[in-house]
């Protein structure tokens, strides 16, 4: 199968990117500055990052497909305000997860937004499941970018009035040279930001006045290391079909009213593990001193019996050390346990941490 | 001192009588990018000629680092160690891995010389 090329592609090229196959898709892992420093400018600045090869998915219906559509997914969409997103999660009949993903409601339907390396499955399962009621288009006219970090929102809104005043998890249409741009307020950094759905021929040219006002282009490699020091899951590795939304601990993200009613793929488990528990959790999971566990590291109790995997697990340049995510066993999940880490034959002392490893101190309204 | 001798494997080592001084090259810093951690071989512990002897890892991936020849470790940098960001900074020279009492000079004879080096590291990486 050809390898796919985004629209920023010649933009990456002349920012020196370094490439990588990802979900199909010449992706920039990184550019010349490096994944620490890309990182850093992020938190600190403003980063942009290429992210067309999710999958823009826009359902176009009314009142059925609300109700279609909360048969899916453990939403209350019917309350949903107009240009208001939720996180959420396509699930099977066992709560197993398919993908996660952002679904936003539009005047027009929804907009989901869908992890490249599932948004042709997804599309499928969706299709069917909706009994192709409603148009759906998996739209590869746009493209969609993400600023990311504190200095975006003016960035950005020096290029399209208005947008600092979207608030977290909502969006509009703004205009940009006349064609209609999708703008929310969200990300995938633990960065205040904005993510922008835009004609691909128009991309570029929002892209490069972007970085004339002080952004630049960042990489999936410091996008991983941002959103694992964020706390945020990656599907394939913290997330799939073998873990349910209680397992990963994003029962935050379930809607109280619909767990009272269910009626919901995958709403007999996500109860019952509600009421029971479960016997493997996500968490956070802090390496002593600098030893990095990367994905498929085993955890162990201080016993040396396995009580589970690491899931994630990099270097985080804003904590300036090892972060990792995994999941435990549930009687060792509680905050401070200590665990060993099985990395190159040795084990190495960690401790089980909350989520995020960094939290951003914003302080808003000040002057 | 001998001149700067260079493995396919992207180590340097200098000899300086019988003690080897071993690092890792500008160009396998560039190939790994941004290095945060670095894990030395033990002082004391004798290294066998191609194999292990420590480990560096980039924010994306870990990699073994090779002894280009064998000997004695009798010293380590813990400066890259505590850290990591000098190798990247300076690898050819006050990054250096650790440094060896050598075993058998001869091996030195199966190196390559900077000119060298830099052809196989320009091929391989193209």
């Amino acid at each position: 199968m050809e390898i796919k090329k985004t629209s920023l592609y010649q933009l990456h090229q002349d920012c020196n990117a370094k490439f990588v196959e990802f979900a199909g898709y010449q992706m920039p892992i990184q550019y010349s500055e490096g994944i620490v420093e890309e990182h850093k400018f992020t938190r600190n600045h403003s980063g942009i990052f290429d992210v067309s090869h999710m999958g823009q998915l826009f359902i176009y219906g009314g009142e059925d497909l609300i109700k279609d559509l909360e048969r899916i997914f453990p939403l209350d969409l019917k309350n949903l305000k107009l240009n208001h997103s939720k996180y959420s999660f396509l699930m099977d009949k066992d709560a197993g997860i398919h993908d996660d993903l952002i679904i936003t409601k539009t005047n027009e339907g929804f907009l989901i937004i869908l992890n490249a390396a599932c948004k042709n499955n997804d599309f499928k399962i969706l299709k069917e499941l909706l009994k192709e009621k409603y148009k759906m288009v998996l739209d590869e006219n746009r493209s969609l970018i993400a600023i990311q970090g504190p200095k975006s929102s003016q960035i950005l809104n020096d290029i399209i009035d208005g947008v600092k005043h979207l608030n977290f998890m909502s969006g509009n249409w703004f205009s940009f040279e006349n064609q209609k741009v999708y703008i929310t307020r969200s990300g995938y950094t633990g960065e205040d930001g904005f993510e922008i759905s835009i004609a691909n021929d128009f991309v570029d040219k929002l892209t490069r006045e972007l970085i004339n006002k002080g952004s630049k282009l960042i990489g999936l490699g410091a996008r991983d290391t941002l959103r694992l020091e964020a706390g945020l899951c990656l599907y394939g590795h913290d997330l799939d079909k073998d873990k349910t939304p209680v397992e990963a601990n994003l029962k935050w993200a379930i809607s109280k009213e619909r767990i009272s009613k269910g009626d919901f793929i995958g709403s007999d488990i996500i109860i019952k593990q509600l009421n029971d528990g479960v016997s493997k959790i996500r968490v956070g999971i802090k390496p002593e001193g600098r030893i990095i566990a990367r994905e498929k590291t085993k955890i162990f109790n201080q016993s040396d019996v396995q009580i589970g995997e690491i899931t994630s697990g990099t270097f985080g340049p804003s904590v300036n050390g090892p972060v990792a995510m995994g999941y435990v066993e549930n009687e060792f999940s509680k905050k401070n346990t200590k665990v060993f880490l099985e990395v190159r034959g040795k084990k190495h002392p960690a401790s089980i941490c909350s989520l995020p490893f960094y939290k951003k101190s914003y302080v808003k309204g000040v002057n | 001192m001998s001149e700067v001798k260079y493995s396919k494997e992207h180590e340097w080592i200098k000899l300086d009588g019988d003690v080897a001084t071993i690092g890792i090259t500008k160009h396998a810093t560039e190939m790994l990018g941004d290095i945060v951690f670095a894990e030395l071989p033990e002082k004391g512990s004798n290294v066998e000629k191609d194999g292990t002897a420590g480990v560096v890892e980039s924010t994306k991936a870990a990699s073994d680092v090779y002894t280009p020849v064998s000997g004695e470790v009798v010293d380590t940098n813990q400066a890259i160690v505590d850290d990591p960001s000098k190798i990247n900074q300076d690898p050819e020279d006050s990054a250096w891995f650790f440094k060896l009492k050598i075993k058998d000079p001869s091996e030195m004879e199966t190196l390559m010389n900077k000119d060298d080096y830099d052809k196989f590291a320009k091929e391989t990486s193209s």
